[in-house]
C-alpha cells in the first residue's frame, strides 16, 4: 500500500510563515550545546541575569548562561507547574517569580526541557531587572558553591545624578576585575571595544526588526518578537547574532514589498506590556488575530534595544554601565508613560493590552496607574488580563477569554 | 416601537441561566432557572420554559443573541457577546442616564463605564475570587444559618457592624465563626459580611472610576443589606434594577433586536 499523501498544507498559513525561524533554532541548539559541553572544551560558564552587561563575559571568552532564558524556554515548552510546584516542595513560596522557582528546581533535578542549565563557574547578577534575582543568585551561589558578583544599578526616579553614574561606572572596572580573577587572565580592553561594537551593532538590527512593524499592515507580530528575543538576551556581542537579525530585516522588508502581514485582516493595532505569557502565545495571538488584531509591538522585546541612544560606541563599558541602570524596568512610571506614548505613536497603536504578572513584581506594579494615565491622555482603551508568565495555574482560559472578547467589543463599538 | 420584531438574550451564567424577550423593543418577559451542568440544554430549556409561559410560538424570534461565560455553547444563537457589553446596553435601556452599572452574580463581580449613547469605555472584573461575589454570601449565610433572604434585612438591625478583616473566603468563614463564638450578635455579623463585600467591590470601582448615577444589577442587587453597605462606601446613591438578575439577558435582547434593524 503505497504512503498516504502528506497532510495537505494551508498555502495561505504557510505564505506567513518566518523562513528564518529555522536558522534561529539552528543558532539556539548550538548555543546550548556548546554551553553545556563547554567543561570538555575548557570553557567557563557564568550564569548571568538577562538585564546584566555580558559583553566583558564575551570579550573574556566565558560563555554567558542565562537562567531566565531557561526559565522562558521551561515556560513554551508547558513544564512550569510540575517545575513551580517542586520549588514549593522545597520549601519556595508561591508568590516567588516563577522564573526562579522553575530554575531552582530544574537545578535540583535536572529537569525541563534540555534536562537542566550547565553548571556555572560564577554568577554575575544585575539588580536592574529586579531584587529577586539577588536572593535567587545568592541560593545559586551556595548551592553550586561559586562566586558572585554583584552589580547594584539604583532605581531612575527622574534624574540620574553624577554619583549615580560614579558609583555604577566604579563597579564595572570591579566587575573587570573580578573577570580576571574567575578567569586567570589579564582583561583585553580592545577585544571589549570590539565586542561592544557587535553589541550596539546587534541592538541597532534589532530595533530595525521591531521598527518594521510600524508598517501596516505589520509583517510581524509582537508574538514573533517574543520568539526573537532570545539571541539579543543570550547572544549579543558576537557576529551570529548580526548575521541572523540582518537576515531577518531583510526578511521582513521582502514582506513588507510584497504585502505579507502576520495577522491576515489587520483592522486592530494593539501594544502588549510586560512579560509573554509563555505557555500561551499560541492562543493569544490566535485568540487576537480572531478579531482582527495584531499586536504590533510591546515594551519588553525593546527593553535590549531600548536604550541604545545612551551608548557611545567609542566608549563602549561606561556608557553601557549607565545605559543597563536606564532600561525599562528599572526607572518611574513617569518615564515609563514617556515610552508608553513614544511607542503608541510610533506604531499607532488602537489599544493598550497589560498583562499583569503575578511573578514579576517590578514590571506589574504601578500598571494600573499607566493604564489611567494612558486613557485619559491618549484615550485608548486598555485591558488588564491577570496571569502568569510561567505558572500555568494563574491562568483562566475561559476568564481571559472573556476579557479580550469584551475589550474588542468596545475597541470596535 | 410597536413593530412586533421578536427578540431572545439568553444570559448563561454559571449558577444561573437567564432569559429574556423583548416585543418592539419593551421587555416581555424574563425567567432564571439553574444553569446545571449542561450550558446549552439550560438556554434552550430556559428559552423553551419562557416562550411556553408567553405563548410565543418559537418561530416568531428574528434574532438571539447569547451572553454569559456559556455565551459560546448556544449554537442556535445568531451572535454571542460578552456580558460587559451586555449589561451596559441593559442598564442603558433600563435607564439612558447610567453612567456606571455594578454587576456582582454569583461567581463574579464586575464594573462598567458607559458614556450617554451606552458604550462601554471601561471596565473591570474580579474572577479570582469569591469575595466580593455572592458566593462569599452564601458561605456565610451558611456559618450563621441565616436564610439569604434575610440576610439583606439584618443589616438595617445592626448597631455595629463587626470587622472582618480577611480578604479571603475560607479565612472570612473561620473568622465569623470566632466572632459567632465569642457571642457577636447575628445582626453585627451579617453587617461585616456585607461590609466586606462592599469594600472589595468599592476598590475594584474606584480603580474604574465611579461615575454616577450608578445601577446595580446581578443577583446580589437583591440583597438590601449588600447595597446599602455599598451605598455608604462609595458616598453614592445606587439605582437598583427592577431587573436585577435578568439585566444582562435584557441587554443581549437589545443587541439581538439592534442585529436585525
Ligand atoms: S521578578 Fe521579573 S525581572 Fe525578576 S527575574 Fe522574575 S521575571 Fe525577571
Amino acid at each position: 500500500m503505497a504512503d498516504a499523501p502528506e497532510k495537505a498544507r494551508d498555502p495561505e498559513k504557510e505564505k506567513r510563515k518566518i523562513k528564518s525561524v529555522s536558522k534561529m533554532k539552528e543558532i539556539m541548539t548550538n548555543y546550548y550545546i556548546e554551553a553545556k559541553t563547554a567543561r570538555d572544551s575548557g570553557k567557563k560558564v557564568a550564569w548571568i541575569t538577562s538585564g546584566g552587561p555580558v559583553e566583558p563575559l564575551i570579550a573574556m571568552d566565558v560563555i554567558p548562561v542565562y537562567p531566565e532564558n531557561h526559565g522562558a524556554m521551561i515556560g513554551a515548552s508547558k513544564m512550569g507547574v510540575d517545575l513551580c510546584e517542586k520549588a514549593e516542595e522545597m520549601g519556595y513560596s508561591r508568590d516567588l517569580c516563577s522564573y526562579a522557582r522553575a530554575d531552582i528546581a530544574s537545578a535540583a533535578t535536572n529537569g525541563g526541557p534540555i534536562g537542566g542549565l550547565p553548571e556555572p563557574d560564577f554568577l554575575v547578577c544585575c539588580n536592574n531587572i529586579c531584587g529577586t534575582v539577588l536572593k535567587w543568585y545568592e541560593v545559586a551561589a551556595r548551592y553550586y558553591n561559586v562566586p558572585l558578583f554583584i552589580l547594584d544599578t539604583p532605581f531612575v526616579h527622574r534624574e540620574f545624578s553624577d554619583a549615580a553614574r560614579d558609583y555604577v561606572i566604579r563597579q564595572i572596572y570591579e566587575y573587570i576585575d573580578f573577570l580576571e580573577v574567575q578567569c586567570g587572565k589579564k582583561a583585553d580592553f580592545d577585544r571589549m571595544q570590539e565586542v561592544g561594537k557587535l553589541s550596539v551593532e546587534s541592538m541597532r538590527l534589532w530595533q530595525a526588526v521591531l521598527d518594521v512593524a510600524a508598517h501596516k499592515p505589520a509583517p510581524m507580530s509582537a508574538f514573533d518578537a517574543f520568539f526573537h528575543l532570545a539571541l539579543i538576551v543570550t547572544l549579543r556581542g558576537k557576529p551570529v547574532v548580526v548575521d541572523y537579525y540582518q537576515g531577518l530585516l531583510d526578511e521582513m522588508n521582502e514582506r513588507i514589498r510584497d504585502g505579507i502581514a502576520m495577522v491576515p485582516n489587520e483592522k486592530y493595532r494593539l501594544l502588549w506590556d510586560n512579560l509573554p505569557i509563555w505557555y500561551k502565545t499560541k492562543w493569544l495571538s490566535e485568540k487576537f488575530a480572531s478579531h482582527d488584531a495584531c499586536l504590533v509591538a510591546d515594551t519588553y522585546t525593546s527593553a535590549w534595544s531600548g536604550v541604545l541612544p545612551l551608548i557611545d560606541e567609542n566608549n563602549f563599558l561606561e556608557t553601557m554601565s549607565v545605559a543597563y541602570t536606564k532600561i525599562y524596568i528599572n526607572i518611574s512610571i513617569d518615564l515609563m508613560i514617556d515610552k508608553l506614548r513614544e511607542m503608541i505613536r510610533k506604531y499607532d497603536a488602537d489599544g493598550l493590552v497589560m498583562h499583569s504578572n503575578r511573578s514579576c513584581k517590578p514590571y506589574s506594579l504601578g500598571q494600573y496607574d499607566l493604564q489611567k494615565m494612558v486613557m485619559k491622555e491618549l484615550k485608548i482603551p486598555t485591558l488588564i488580563i491577570e496571569a502568569d508568565m510561567v505558572d500555568e495555574r494563574q491562568f483562566s482560559e475561559s476568564q481571559i477569554d472573556t476579557r479580550i472578547d469584551a475589550f474588542m467589543e468596545t475597541l470596535k463599538s | 416601537m410597536n413593530d412586533q420584531i421578536i427578540t431572545v438574550g439568553i444570559d448563561i451564567g454559571s449558577i444561573t441561566a437567564k432569559a429574556a424577550v423583548l416585543n418592539g423593543g419593551s421587555i416581555i418577559g424574563s425567567r432564571v432557572q439553574f444553569t446545571g451542568y449542561n450550558a446549552k440544554k439550560a438556554g434552550r430549556d430556559v428559552l423553551d420554559a419562557l416562550l411556553a409561559d408567553l405563548g410565543i410560538e418559537a418561530d416568531r424570534i428574528t434574532a438571539i443573541v447569547s451572553t454569559g461565560y456559556g455565551r459560546n455553547n448556544i449554537d442556535f444563537a445568531d451572535k454571542a457577546v460578552t456580558e460587559i457589553t451586555c449589561h451596559g446596553a441593559g442598564a442603558h435601556f433600563v435607564n439612558p442616564e447610567i453612567r456606571f452599572v455594578i454587576d456582582v452574580g454569583g461567581q463574579d463581580s464586575k464594573v462598567i463605564r458607559l458614556d450617554e449613547n451606552g458604550k462601554v469605555t471601561d471596565f473591570a472584573m474580579n474572577d479570582k475570587c469569591a469575595a466580593g461575589t455572592g458566593r462569599f454570601l452564601e458561605v456565610m449565610a451558611r456559618a450563621l444559618e441565616v436564610d439569604l433572604d434575610e440576610f439583606g434585612s439584618l443589616y438595617a438591625r445592626s448597631d455595629h457592624p463587626a470587622r472582618i478583616s480577611s480578604i479571603c473566603t475560607v479565612f472570612a468563614e473561620s473568622e465569623v465563626i470566632s466572632l459567632i463564638s465569642k457571642g457577636e450578635s447575628r445582626e453585627n455579623i451579617v453587617a461585616g459580611i456585607q461590609e466586606s463585600v462592599a469594600s472589595r467591590i468599592s476598590a475594584m470601582a474606584r480603580r474604574v472610576g465611579v461615575a454616577p448615577p450608578v445601577m446595580m444589577t446581578g443577583g446580589v442587587a437583591k440583597n438590601i443589606g449588600a447595597v446599602e453597605a455599598l451605598r455608604k462606601k462609595l458616598e453614592t446613591d445606587i439605582e437598583v434594577s427592577e431587573y436585577a438578575q435578568v439585566n444582562g439577558a435584557i441587554g443581549a435582547a437589545i443587541l439581538a433586536r439592534r442585529l436585525v434593524m
